[in-house]
């Protein structure tokens, strides 16, 4: 069970003036299970990028494989594939059209071709898996707060039971706590039901505290691909394209640099706190 | 497929056409298009061909991009097509079943082609050297004589800078709410029209909803810089003619002028 991404080109516009080759050459392998972030600066690709994990964009060359299968091949079920690798979108709530919230958190299950009661048993559990009061179901999605619209919007997702999950951006313009509940909502379903995450962001600080393995984008291209903390050592390179890395991988670089801790590739707060007691104890 | 519509797109390179005035460009359409309605015969349509063909050439946009710009009005051409191919009288050429086409029906279908299409790479001519902000001040510019009558002609082209202005942008968030609900299982492609139509429920609600928020903001956004309409607003780029605009205006008028002495004399 994988994803696997051989040699994919992609290419805005071609001939004409506004050509743009958004992705050069991306060799990818993406195993069951695994919570990884995406990175990179706007323009650097990432959002075409995943618009392809799920066959909504079609490679301009290079080939695409899911679960082993070439998904375009003349007659693999794309529509299929889009409930298997379910994909939420920048700003996710601006799609939501229905008059209930439970209506339109129940149009993937039944666009999937599921009965009336199969979709709705399947929205009652996404609405619950992303946490939100009941007494909101039957509500229009329009008197929501915008941190609960998203919520509704990811929900719609999950109902389709998907075994990828891939969030674009899922914390842009929400406030810090709104951000943390959805972000810990997201590694819930990771940690229980082992679904495979890809987590857009140009936040580093968001993402590492989560993600198991960083894929850094830049003009296109994989700049960096490794755990947070292998990536995170390559901090001038990052910073050389306008990414930042967290400010704890500053410090413990810093306090390497002096001496005072032998090793160390902390990259949360936590994770620092527990090198520094440990490296004072001795 | 939404992005390959190309009415009121602006194509950007460095040509003469490129650099003209918006008012000559807009003048020197409008005066083509006259002249499409004026040829007639075989000389005139080298005539307005070599025309198109020149301009076309000066303008440095790629043919195969402004031919893009056809597809829309496909059906449009078809139709007039089949009507002048059966409906013009005169001594039939073919006949077959209740239909007949003649010699006159197939001339008039011909021409009537060559009018549409050149009447729409003619303007997207106009359109794609000239950019949606240009375009309005040159047409602000050359009817400003109408505020006389108390015609609003400041608003009414602020009006269309900013349709021109979201076309691409509601393009855009089109595609963008489509594939979203692409990901949630949507089909827009299949069954019969009732079924298609009401596929369309999930792309228009959230398409108008975003069209609302962004009127809004805009509108905010314009109050808040003191926006007032027309009364004493100055230009921070004023429209000036240059050497090249006179030469231009002089090549229009010579032209026009050509096709309608080819009409009077043959």
């Amino acid at each position: 069970m994988s994803i696997i991404l051989d040699k994919v080109n992609y290419v805005y516009s071609q001939n004409t003036a506004y050509e743009i080759q958004a992705l050069k050459n991306i060799n990818l392998k993406i195993e069951d299970g695994e919570f990884i972030g995406v990175i990179g600066h706007t323009g650097s690709g990432k959002s075409t990028l995943i618009q392809h994990l799920n066959g909504l964009m079609r490679a301009t060359s290079g080939g695409i494989y899911y679960n082993g299968q070439d998904i375009y091949e003349e007659d693999y079920d794309r529509k299929k594939l889009r409930g298997k690798v379910g994909l939420v979108f920048q700003y996710p709530e601006h799609q939501l059209f229905e008059t209930t919230i439970f209506a339109d958190v129940s149009f993937g299950p039944k666009n999937q071709g599921f009965s009336k009661k199969e979709a709705e048993l399947k929205a009652f559990t996404a609405l619950r898996s992303v946490g939100l009061a009941e007494d909101y179901w039957y509500r229009s999605p329009f008197e929501l707060s915008g941190g609960q619209k998203r919520r509704v919007a990811i929900a719609g997702v999950l109902a389709m039971e998907p075994e990828v999950l891939i969030l674009d951006e899922p914390t842009a313009g929400l406030d810090p706590k709104g951000r943390d509940e959805i972000l810990d909502q997201v590694a819930k379903l990771h940690e229980e039901r082992r679904m495979t995450i890809v987590l857009v962001s140009h936040s580093m600080e968001d993402v590492a505290k989560y993600v198991k393995r960083l894929i850094v984008m830049n003009q296109g291209s994989v700049m960096l691909d490794g755990t947070p903390g292998e990536v995170f050592a390559h901090y001038q390179e990052l910073e050389a394209v306008g990414l930042a890395a967290p400010q704890v991988a500053y410090l413990m670089h810093d306090l390497r640099k002096h001496g005072i801790l032998a090793q160390g590739t902390a990259t949360t707060l936590e994770e620092a706190k527990e090198a520094i007691l440990q490296a004072f104890k001795k | 497929m939404l992005r390959d519509i190309t009415i009121g797109q602006y194509y950007p390179a460095d040509s003469v056409i490129h650099r003209l005035d918006p008012r000559t460009k807009l003048m020197a359409a409008m005066l083509y298009i006259l002249s499409l309605f004026i040829f007639r015969g075989w000389a005139g349509f080298a005539a307005v061909t070599l025309a198109l063909v020149l301009v076309i050439a000066l303008s440095k946009v790629p043919f195969a991009y402004m031919v893009r710009g056809l597809k829309p009005i496909a059906v449009i051409l078809v139709i007039t097509i089949l009507f002048n191919l059966f409906l013009t009288p005169g001594v039939p050429l073919v006949e077959f079943w209740k239909l007949s086409i003649s010699w006159q029906g197939l001339k008039n279908a011909g021409f009537m082609t060559v009018r549409l299409i050149y009447l729409i790479l003619g303007s997207s001519v106009l359109t794609l050297t000239t950019t949606p902000n240009q375009l309005t001040d040159g047409m602000e510019q050359s009817l400003k004589p109408l505020n006389r009558l108390h015609i609003p002609v400041h608003e009414i082209s602020m009006m269309m800078s900013i349709a021109l202005r979201f076309i691409p942008i509601l393009i855009e968030e089109t595609d963008k709410i489509m594939k979203a609900q692409l990901a949630r299982g949507a089909d827009f492609e299949s069954g019969n029209l009732i079924k298609k139509a009401k596929s369309m429920v999930p792309l228009l609600v959230p398409l108008f909803i975003s069209a609302f928020r962004r009127a809004n903001d805009l509108a905010m956004a314009m109050e808040a810089r003191c926006y007032h309409g027309g009364e004493g607003r100055t230009k921070m780029k004023p429209l000036r003619y240059k050497k090249a605009d006179g030469a231009a205006y002089l090549l229009s008028a010579a032209y026009l002028a050509g096709v309608i002495a080819l009409r009077i004399i043959l």
